[in-house]
């Protein structure tokens, strides 16, 4: 069977990490699975994990008195979700609830960030890692923000 | 090469309305010479122009092309500012028939005529021809004129498009002596041959026809204007960027008269007008100018937004896209829309900062 | 003045427009537009989105923005207008045969595109992996999805669909477009794309091609100019050394990249 060093290092976001970067982030690992419409972490909720996508669709949503629930982005197998527990206050800024039933690998956070800051040199690989994924989103997310099907105002 | 006396050359205009052609040349007009149908030459007529200004001036002799140019040009004859191209009634269409008018031009100037050509290969060289200008063109006669003097303004030497008439015209005229003034006569084409010799005139002398070459060479000592084309397109598209495209731009009107008088600028856009019970409708083509906001007009809105990207529309287009789209530059160097520019922007000089600097 | 078969609304501001085609009218080829006319209005460019073999009828998906597509808007079975066409240079299809091919569409994007699936469909087995992306403003938004889904089902053209924003009860991808691209499973050096939706999303989509390793020359774009003519005459596509309607709409991104990124240009 394998472990969870294992799985990790078989995911989109880690492979290219070296075996002893993964071993020792896979000591705060456990496997989870949510259920279709279960959710993973409340808006303004304490952000204590990351989640590493192994199967399954996770929605982000907000949520909007004058326009209800929105779906912002939805995550796959191959994306992570969490990145807050990285960067005070700590805090989940949106909803995430599974779409279809979910495999995660979830990684504690306070271990992560504990193991980051007692080895430096793990600490900025990982960082690096996140700044790569972070910098894609964000980008994503301009693009989004143009909302560029929608009728422009002339 | 024929001579012929002023009153020669008046008789041969005389003789061209005898032949029924519908004769074009200068008229003058709002205090400017301008181009229309006319019975006689107007005589002893000058022009100063710089940037931003033209003046009518009498020169007190007697010669017929002592002009240079005015805010005219021949395009407004072979694709004029509007015109009807069908009619729709009960949903069909009725195309409406151009007039099929022999035409002569008098006075084209080697500049001009290089403008003509130019607007040959844009409306006629392509994939698509423009039919209505392909038959005005077959049915016209032109009578060029190589210029024995040169406004402020012009920079045809810069393409070598002037000031003598290169091709493309059927009879070629020189005027030598303006206080009294001759001509030096090219008959181009059979048609020409067979016209000039309805007036007469005797054989050039050696020394009229070198008297004529120093008219011509005389007009080409005069230009100043320089707009030097090596490199240009390659330059032109390294400085879109250019700071200097602002700087322009808070001049710039985005008025449009550059295209206007530019005898190249070929753009035009359609207009329907329909009767107030929409039973007849009629489409028009009318000029267009890339200084409109509409031009660049896409379902975003429009693409040039500003008149800094308008300006360098014009600009980039005129000066090295021309090439690619039609292998010769957009601009012969009649420096129409320097004089007629309200504030006088000049592109020689615009060019002459966007090579230079960054 | 042509007939118009039928009219259907597709979302609540798009709407496909079956007209006859003109006797005599020549075909077309994905990626080519006509031009239709409403007397009293004006012509509009509007791109072809049926099959190139159905020569019965000539789709145009048409989202109504400007004066002209207001108009064919309130068309129906009664009404005529008036066509000319075909126009431009079309997707190259012949190109894409025998190797993978990627096909992105953003919003009304996906009209000028589905000539291409039709195409391909029709001899499939001559393609290898084929892939559509799709980003749209909202699942309402989405066009011709029930086509889409059951080519994807079959397993003839692996298919995503995309939202920027949806209401929980989409079970679909939310997120824009360029993000999926990583995850499609072509051979790089063998593949040809094809991309058409707004210019900036043209762009990143181009930029996440050629991280994947695509050539230049072998990603295509559809530009959207002013098209007045049609026949490089008026001058309101100009493009750099291009008319958009004679040398495009359909480019090789190598030859228009640098004009892409130029603002307002």
């Amino acid at each position: 069977m394998k472990d969870i060093a294992d799985e990790l290092s078989e995911h989109a976001f880690f492979e290219s990490l070296n075996p002893g970067t993964i071993e020792l982030i896979a000591g705060c690992g456990v496997n989870a699975v949510y259920k279709p419409e279960e959710m993973l972490a409340r808006e303004g909720s304490s952000a204590d994990e990351l989640f590493v996508i192994r199967k399954g669709r996770v929605a982000l949503l907000m949520h909007s008195t004058e326009r209800g629930s929105l779906q912002v982005e939805t995550l796959d197998a191959g994306d992570v979700l969490g990145w807050s527990f990285l960067v005070p206050p700590y805090r989940w800024p949106v909803e995430a609830r599974a779409v279809q039933t979910v495999h995660v690998i979830r990684l504690d956070g306070k271990c992560l960030r504990d193991k980051c800051n007692a080895d430096a040199e793990l600490g900025y690989e990982l960082m690096r890692h996140f700044a790569a994924l972070i910098a894609r989103r964000l980008d994503a997310t301009r693009i989004q923000l143009l909302d560029l099907y929608g009728q422009l105002e002339q | 090469m024929i001579h012929w006396t002023a009153e020669q050359l008046d008789a041969f205009v005389q003789h061209l309305h005898a032949e029924s052609y519908e004769v074009i040349g200068p008229v003058i007009r709002d205090g400017a010479v301008t181009y229309d149908a006319m019975e006689e030459l107007p005589v002893g007529y000058g022009d100063e122009q710089e940037a931003g200004r033209y003046r009518l001036t009498r020169r007190g002799d007697l010669s017929r092309f002592g002009y240079n140019l005015g805010p005219s040009t021949w395009k407004q004859f072979l694709s004029p500012p509007s015109e009807t191209l069908f009619h729709v009634r009960e949903d069909l269409i009725h195309p409406v028939v151009p007039e099929a008018t022999k035409r002569a031009f008098i006075g084209v100037r080697a500049c001009e005529m290089a403008a003509i050509e130019v607007q040959d290969r844009v409306f006629l060289q392509g994939d698509y021809r423009e039919h209505r200008y392909e038959q005005r063109r077959q049915q016209l006669f032109i009578v060029a004129v190589n210029c024995s003097q040169a406004a402020a303004t012009c920079f045809c030497t810069a393409n070598n498009d002037g000031p003598a008439v290169r091709s493309g015209a059927d009879l070629v005229l020189t005027e030598v002596n303006p206080a009294q003034p001759w001509y030096l006569v090219e008959a181009k084409s059979d048609l020409a041959k067979a016209l000039v010799s309805k007036v007469g005139g005797s054989p050039a002398t050696d020394e009229q026809l070198d008297q004529a070459h120093a008219a011509v060479e005389a007009a080409a000592g005069q230009i100043s204007r320089q707009l030097p084309r090596a490199g240009l397109r390659e330059a032109l598209f390294e400085a879109l960027e250019h700071s200097h495209w602002d700087a322009v731009a808070n001049r710039c009107l985005s008025c449009g008269n550059c295209t206007q008088v530019c005898p190249t600028c070929f753009c035009f856009t359609t207009r329907e007008e329909a009767d107030l019970m929409n039973d007849e409708v009629s489409h028009r083509r009318v000029w267009d100018s890339c200084f409109t906001e509409m031009h660049s007009y896409t379902t975003g809105g429009p693409i040039h937004r500003k008149t800094r990207s308008r300006y360098r529309q014009w600009l980039t287009h005129k000066l090295a896209s021309w090439e690619d789209q039609f292998g010769v530059s957009g601009c012969t160097g009649c420096g129409r829309c320097i004089s007629w520019c309200p504030v006088g922007i000049d592109l020689t000089e615009e060019v002459q900062i966007l090579r230079k600097t960054k | 003045m042509c007939d118009i078969n039928r009219r259907q609304q597709d979302t609540e501001d798009v709407f496909t427009l079956d007209i006859a085609p003109p006797p005599g009218y020549p075909g077309f080829a994905p990626g080519q537009f006509n031009m239709l006319y409403v007397p009293g209005v004006g012509e509009a460019a509007i791109s072809i989105s049926g099959d190139p073999q159905d020569s019965y009828r000539l789709l145009h998906t048409i989202r109504a923005v400007g004066d002209v597509t207001a108009q064919l808007r309130n068309k129906d079975g009664r009404s005529h207008v008036g066509v000319r066409g075909p126009f431009g240079k079309p997707w190259p299809i012949e190109a894409a045969r025998g190797r993978d091919l990627v096909i992105v569409a953003g919003g009304i994007g996906i009209a000028p595109l589905r000539p291409v699936l039709y195409t391909v469909l029709s001899d499939r087995a001559a393609y290898g992996n084929v892939h559509l992306l799709y980003g749209a403003r909202t699942p309402r938004d989405i066009l011709y999805q029930d086509e889409l889904m059951q080519w994807h089902r079959q397993g003839e053209i692996s298919t995503t669909i995309t939202v920027d924003a949806a209401k929980p009860s989409w079970k679909g991808d939310v997120g824009v477009v360029t993000r999926y691209i990583g995850r499609v499973r072509v051979d790089p050096e063998n593949t040809v794309a094809m991309i058409c939706g707004p210019e900036i999303m043209m762009r990143y989509t181009a930029g996440e091609l050629l991280l994947k390793g695509i050539p230049m020359r072998q990603i295509h774009v559809s530009m959207e100019r002013h098209m007045k003519c049609a026949a490089a005459l008026c001058g309101h596509c100009q493009f750099g050394p291009y008319f958009v309607c004679r040398d495009g709409p359909v480019f090789r991104y190598s030859d228009v990249a640098p004009l892409m990124s130029t603002a307002e240009f």
